[in-house]
């Protein structure tokens, strides 16, 4: 017999109240863990598409130019002291801070060429990098392989009657035509791909590069931090930051996440109020068994002991049970409140120990002024009612 | 030197403009291993003064000496320690934890004690072998007779071999026969050794005890 056996023997036998105090505190945490996920998920889901999305950090050379376009419509422009950004540069940008945030960069060199007698604009581009930021390009054909092979636009192969497996020549030599892009509805559209180190050669401009697009695109990235400690790696270029879409979507990410934090808070609350009416009503009932305990020599604290015992046992199983029914919520609730059909739910053991150790404080912290109020009891009213 | 010196206790109790004199200067002594009946009408204060006595209601004035300790100088929490030592309460009611067997009852003042189980369970055990109910350890108090309670109780406030027995009523719910038999069984613990005070209002439970004291409007007459 240790005090212990009280608290569990009592917890066995008011199955109900104790039922009534778990589903109470369980609620709030499922609802925590509920938003919590879904929040977090939906986080990563708009992470992973705007992934895919594309870059959000445009490098571009350094200059004095104002460009002189409006409505997609380009009148030219005045550009004097343009500076040139060398590839070898670039290799500067895996050295900042942030560097792990980065997850491609995109070099490319531009240039008016002839295919045949149209002047089409040529850009020399990494494939790789490139593919992994236009996760949205779609390609009849292969990608680009060989130094003699060229990727179309879509309106670039009607204007130049070439698709897959066609050959065409620029400055002379000959290109087979590897893949033509499938409608973007962008500028992509109407340029010609190859090689960066090809296009470079082609364009005579060994080296250089015209831009650079970076993709760092997470929530919780420092873009303009990023955008700083590149501009300082690369003096000569000018760095820009793409943030309007970005930023739309996680002020409504962030938005539901406040929403859902009062939400929480309100539901806590109530939960927390149901331990503390329910912890209050069960050691009113027990005045008597209190008194006995008095009684007999049990201290204040024993007292107290007894009764936070019995609400952490029902906050740690209230813990549980809010984690479990909370996740299955969310896996229920994450499709119809995510953008794509295929987010992930996150697990985060986090999430596990934090809703376990929330449930504990909780019902512990509402259970404090009951067990107060219950060792304060005088032994003499509870002799009174007997 | 007497076991207990109750000196000129007074216990007031007030509400609202009220106040209530259930004791009036009580002074009595109790030799160890005596077996006293305090005797009374309702409302004489023998319920009060088994709860002086019991180191729960701190008198207005007055003194209790227990086993040369003055009860009500213990500081903080010495005298609920001093309750779990010296003395064993047998209340009317019975009083026993409903969810817990006749063994845990018994065992629920050794909770607080550090002994290892094994040797709480010798104790329990035993305890309830003294009083009859060697047989019925694992029974919920709902599966005892009212009888059977009472000696539960009884079994509960020696298990920690106190000083004192304290008993409120004890067969204020009994009938005749179980009474009686309660009754003898405070007479053999007393005969043990043990030094009972109880509170009765049942002339025929005092001629089980050594003395009678009868108590009239708050005062020994």
């Amino acid at each position: 017999m240790k005090l212990h056996t009280i608290s569990i023997n009592n917890l066995k036998r008011r199955k109900a109240k104790m039922a009534f105090l778990t589903i109470g505190l369980m609620v709030g945490i499922a609802t925590i863990v509920t938003l919590v996920t879904l929040t977090r998920s939906m986080s990563s889901d708009i992470e992973r598409k705007m992934d895919e999305f594309g870059a959000n950090i445009l490098i571009t050379p350094q200059s004095n130019g104002l460009a002189m376009n409006y409505g997609g419509i380009s009148l030219g422009g005045v550009t004097f002291d343009q500076r040139e950004i060398r590839e070898e540069d670039l290799a500067k940008i895996k050295t900042i801070s942030n560097s792990k945030n980065i997850s491609a960069i995109a070099p490319k060199v531009l240039g008016g060429i002839k295919v045949g007698s149209r002047d089409v604009l040529l850009v020399g581009v990494n494939f790789d990098s490139e593919l992994k930021m236009k996760q949205w390009w779609q390609i009849f054909g292969d990608v680009p392989k060989s130094d003699n092979e060229v990727l179309l636009g879509s309106d670039a192969s009607k204007v130049l009657n070439a698709g897959p497996d066609d050959s065409i020549k620029i400055n002379d030599e000959t290109f087979t035509v590897a893949g033509v892009l499938d409608q973007t509805g962008s500028q992509d559209d109407a340029l010609v791909f190859a090689n960066l180190s090809k296009a470079q050669k082609l364009l005579g401009k060994e080296g250089k590069i015209t831009l650079a697009e970076v993709a760092a695109l997470c929530s919780g990235c420092p873009i303009s931090d990023m955008v700083t400690q590149i501009a300082e790696k690369i003096p000569d270029a000018k760095v820009s930051a793409i943030q309007q879409v970005v930023e739309g979507r996680l002020k409504a990410l962030d938005q539901f996440k406040r929403f859902s934090y009062a939400m929480a808070g309100v539901v806590v609350f109530i939960g927390s109020l149901i331990v503390f009416v329910t912890m209050m009503g069960s050691v009113n009932e027990r005045t008597t068994e209190i008194g006995v305990f008095r009684a007999i020599g049990f201290r204040k604290s024993h007292i107290m002991r007894i009764i936070l015992l019995e609400a952490a046992l029902v906050s740690l199983l209230a813990g549980f049970l809010g984690y479990a029914v909370g996740m299955g919520g969310a896996k229920l609730a994450l499709p119809f409140m995510a953008e794509s059909k295929n987010a992930q739910l996150i697990w985060d053991s986090t999430v596990a120990f934090g809703s376990i150790g929330l449930a504990l404080t909780l019902g512990l912290l509402a259970s404090l002024y009951p067990a107060l109020h219950a060792s304060k009891m005088d032994p003499t009213e509870a002799l009174r009612a007997l | 030197m007497a076991l207990i010196e109750i000196k000129n206790v007074k216990k007031q109790y007030t509400s609202g403009d009220d106040t209530v004199e259930a004791l009036r200067g009580v002074d009595i002594l109790i030799e160890a291993g005596e077996f006293i009946t305090i005797m009374g009408q309702s409302g004489s204060g023998k319920s009060t003064l088994l709860s002086v006595l019991g180191g729960m209601n701190h008198p207005t004035t007055g003194e209790i000496e227990m086993a040369g300790v003055k009860l009500y100088q213990l500081p903080g929490e010495k005298l609920a320690d001093f309750r779990a030592q010296n003395l064993g309460f047998v209340f009317q009611s019975f009083h026993l934890i409903s969810y817990l067997t006749a063994i845990e009852n018994v065992m629920l003042p050794l909770a607080i004690v550090k002994m290892d189980t094994p040797a709480k369970k010798t104790a329990a055990r035993q305890a309830l072998q003294r009083v009859g109910l060697g047989g019925k350890l694992d029974r919920l108090p709902n599966q005892l007779s009212g009888g059977e309670q009472e000696r539960v109780a009884i079994a509960r406030a020696i298990v920690n071999n106190p000083h004192i027995l304290l008993a409120d009523e004890p067969t204020g719910n009994l009938d005749s026969k179980t009474s009686g038999e309660v009754m003898a069984l405070f007479r053999e613990l007393n005969d043990a050794g043990q030094t009972v005070v109880m509170v009765t209002h049942n002339t025929e439970n005092g001629a089980y005890s050594d003395r009678t004291i009868n108590l009239k409007d708050g005062m020994v007459v």
